[in-house]
């Protein structure tokens, strides 16, 4: 009785298992609680939520690994981690230290310009963003697990990652329709692994569960999200950064369950008081877009 | 044809419905407690077991589980379903439905990292089962009424106990559908049952 670690099925179906739930980015061991009994299927634990970040400048890296180690004590929930683009050390002390998912993200401030971390040789799971299908085929390729939107983190605005939502959606229902014959064309032009491609146009589907990111501040939006077909959401700052993030962290859990109970939605949205402060996207200088790292 | 629900809360709830309707039966997603009214047969699928059972307090699913399970209807708890149906969970930790006299560990075989896949031998199953196990429980004690059926590292992986079943392991990511069928038989059988009943 053999025992295989690691495998693509283990690392893609701990993703499956989060399925339909909110991830959660918490600072430290009470944030995690918190967000343990609002429901939250995972906590990501980082030194600064994503508006932090960008308030702060500078270079943002892996968070300290006390900080981790003291949310993975606080919780029996997974524990997800951020390292930077293209970090592989970052992200072998996270898998040594036994976090359950780490997240290459473009929230912190990129270690490769150039490359990413081929997450293949990994046993600990990764999580990746994208904005089209190219991007997501090719983080399958490198071995993500799993994927979300990049939207624009700290933002709360949910405009981008809409975008990146639908921008993928759209993208999977041409190719599955598209004739055998077009298929290396397509990707060619997307950047996409082309046997990648073809599993996606066989079974209608991405390989591995897509989450939305990069926005969310309210029920409503994380409820757009899922309408839109996302598998589940990260909720970055728009939890921690609220007015009461207790009842934002269980009314955001709340309207992704049942997100097509308007009712539920406009009940829950009733009593929450006023949701982190947006920035408008066209306010921001091309540097200062963290969708922009990473290709 | 029976119809099987799968609890809709959270987790791998599309994947059991897509291998019960691919073993030809009817699949619900139960998100309403009332709708355990329309079932034969409840998966409580894997996921969270934390979030799942606030969720199901959150939205009143204790008491209609509970007496789902009293009218001898079939129950099937997957990983964070098996935590979730336990008696008793070890640790200082308060178990749940309590429907199966099993004391659970949860994460028993560790975090993400220890997740893994095994051939398990099962009882009345011929060929090995391949089982995923992720971040998964096991049970440490059984009580007699329960009827082991597959250990792992010394350590009860999959049981029964009259009408309910669990395993720690998740059938729904295989394409191996005898676990469901298994429970397939027990559903239809306790359907008969119940017409008998009433006639």
């Amino acid at each position: 009785m053999e025992k295989l670690l690691g495998t693509d099925t283990v690392k893609r179906g701990m993703a499956q298992m989060q399925k339909g739930g909110v991830i959660m980015d918490v600072i430290n061991a009470e944030q995690a609680k918190i967000a343990e009994a609002s429901g939250a299927v995972a906590v990501m634990a980082l030194e600064r939520v994503p508006s932090d970040i960008r308030a702060a400048g500078g270079v943002a890296r892996m968070a300290d690994p006390r900080i981790v180690e003291e949310v993975m004590n606080a919780v029996s929930i997974p524990v997800m981690a951020k390292a930077r683009i293209g970090h592989i050390v970052e992200s072998r002390v996270l898998e040594s230290m036994g976090v359950d998912y780490i997240d290459e993200s473009e929230v912190l401030t990129p270690a490769d310009e150039e490359y990413h971390i081929l997450k293949s040789d990994f046993t600990v799971p990764f999580v990746c963003g994208c904005r089209d299908l190219g991007e997501a085929a090719r983080r399958i390729g490198e071995g993500a697990s799993m994927l979300r939107t990049k939207g624009e983190p700290g933002t709360g605005n949910i405009v981008e990652a809409v975008r990146h939502m639908r921008k993928v959606q759209s993208q999977i229902r041409k190719v599955s329709i598209m004739s055998d014959d077009e298929l290396m064309t397509e990707a060619k032009n997307l950047g996409a692994p082309f046997e990648i491609l073809r599993e996606i146009k066989r079974t209608g589907k991405l390989p591995v569960v897509n989450f939305a990111a990069g926005g969310i501040a309210t029920p409503a939006d994380a409820a757009l999200m899922m309408e839109l077909g996302a598998d589940g959401v990260f909720v970055g700052s728009g939890i921690f950064k609220s007015e009461t993030p207790e009842k934002f962290a269980s009314a955001i859990v709340q309207a992704t369950t049942y997100f097509t109970d308007y009712e539920l939605i406009g009940k829950l949205s009733k009593e929450l008081g006023s949701a982190m402060k947006g920035i408008d996207i066209s306010k921001l200088a091309p540097a200062e877009r963290m969708q922009e790292r990473g290709w | 044809m029976i119809t099987i629900g799968v609890l809709g809360l959270q987790g791998a709830v599309e994947e059991h419905l897509n291998q019960i309707k691919a073993a030809g039966e009817q699949a619900i997603i139960v998100k309403k407690p009332e709708q355990l009214r329309e079932i034969d047969g409840l998966i409580i699928p894997g996921g969270e077991s934390t979030t799942m059972r606030k969720l199901m307090d959150r939205y009143g699913f204790m008491e209609p589980i509970k007496s789902f399970f009293e009218g001898k209807k079939p129950i099937f708890g997957t990983c964070a379903g098996m935590v979730l149906a336990a008696k008793e969970l070890t640790g200082d930790e308060v178990a749940y439905l309590g429907l199966m006299d099993i004391s659970v560990k949860r994460n028993g075989f560790g975090r993400q990292r220890e997740s893994f896949e095994a051939d398990l031998s099962i009882k009345g199953m011929e060929a090995p089962y391949k089982a995923v196990f992720i971040r998964a429980p096991f049970a440490d004690e059984v009580g007699e009424g329960v009827e082991v059926l597959a250990v792992y590292e010394e350590n009860v992986v999959a049981a029964r106990q009259d009408h309910v079943l669990v395993s720690a392991f998740h059938p729904e990511l295989t394409g191996d559908d005898r676990f469901l069928q298994l429970f397939i038989e027990m559903v239809k059988t306790s359907v008969i049952k119940a017409e008998l009943k009433t006639c």
